[in-house]
């Protein structure tokens, strides 16, 4: 079982990355591109943990160390 | 005064922070390696520049786990200067010390160069022996020191005059982006010292400044 994890910036939070790609996308063509958002995709293996006890220690792990809430906003799937 | 200087692996300006301690009249410095857990016999703690865990998933991220950090917390709960420098000022701010967060420059480019700082309040410890709108020149050297937070966090430090540095308008002025320009920032109690330029790198004549020593100055105690 493991857990898809995506951070991002909030909305409103600039995103240097974001714009910065976007850029480069409107300049080769990619007209229709209005914004860009980068963040970061984790994968989270676990042992012996049942789905309930998995989406609970993926919600703590975000909150406690892969986002930074006053900047950053997650979301995160459970697969086997 | 004796001051421990934190050093995590990554940290890069410990040496400087250290030597320039060591030439502070009344100052006595140490390290304090990361895993130790007692700060007891110190009265302030710098944490220096650098990159710890070599600032994987965000700078600073990490070594607000590292077992020292339980004392340094501890340490500024109970009213004691921690000043926090660069990757400092980012393990500051992840740690909940200080507010918002330090994000990548505007131009995702990493900056070495001297920056002009002003002076906003000298209602601190480290800013004590500065003027009001005294004009400071000393180096940057970051990736991710644009400072940002929300609306209600910015209203509460600039009412509590707990914006200690701005960037000045010379030499080129605000150089990452950072929200109404700022360079450091104090806590509520006003104990806790984040910037992002580097005064220890700017304490010698050689080095082109020695505005930077006005902070540690202040901090020990000395006119």
């Amino acid at each position: 079982m493991k857990a898809e994890i995506y951070v991002t910036y909030k909305q409103g939070i600039l995103d240097p990355e974001g714009n910065a790609v976007k850029k480069a996308l409107n300049s080769i063509g990619f007209d229709a591109v209005g914004s860009v958002r980068f963040g970061k995709f984790i994968e989270m293996e676990f042992v012996d943990v049942d789905r309930a006890a998995a989406e609970k220690l993926a919600e703590e792990a975000c909150r406690k160390l892969l986002a930074n809430q006053n900047t950053e906003t997650y979301r995160f799937e459970i697969v086997d | 005064m004796k001051i421990a200087v934190i050093v995590f692996p990554g940290s890069n300006c410990d040496h400087d922070a250290y030597s320039v301690l060591k030439g502070i009249r009344r100052m006595e410095v140490n390290f304090v390696w990361h895993k130790a857990t007692d700060l007891n016999r110190y009265e302030a703690i710098l944490i220096p520049g650098g990159f710890s865990y070599g600032d994987y998933l965000r700078a600073g991220s990490i070594a607000k786990f590292s077992p020292i950090m339980t004392s340094v917390i501890d340490k500024a709960k109970r009213g004691y200067p921690v000043l926090g420098i660069c990757n400092g000022f980012q393990v500051l701010v992840e740690s909940g010390l200080l507010p918002g967060a330090l994000i990548t420059n505007r131009n995702l480019k990493f900056l070495s160069r001297p920056v002009s700082l002003v002076t906003r309040t000298t209602d601190s410890v480290f800013t004590r022996n500065l003027n009001k709108g005294e004009k400071l020149v000393m180096p940057i050297a970051h990736r991710q020191g644009n400072f940002t937070a929300d609306e209600e966090t910015l209203k509460e430090i600039r009412d509590d005059d707990r914006i200690v540095f701005t960037y000045g308008s010379e030499l080129g002025g605000n150089p990452n982006g950072s929200v109404l320009n700022i360079a450091g920032i104090l806590n509520k109690e006003r104990n806790v010292l984040g910037m992002m330029p580097h005064p220890e790198r700017a304490a010698d004549p050689l080095l082109g400044s020695t505005d930077g020593l006005k902070i540690f100055e202040s901090l020990a105690g000395n006119s």
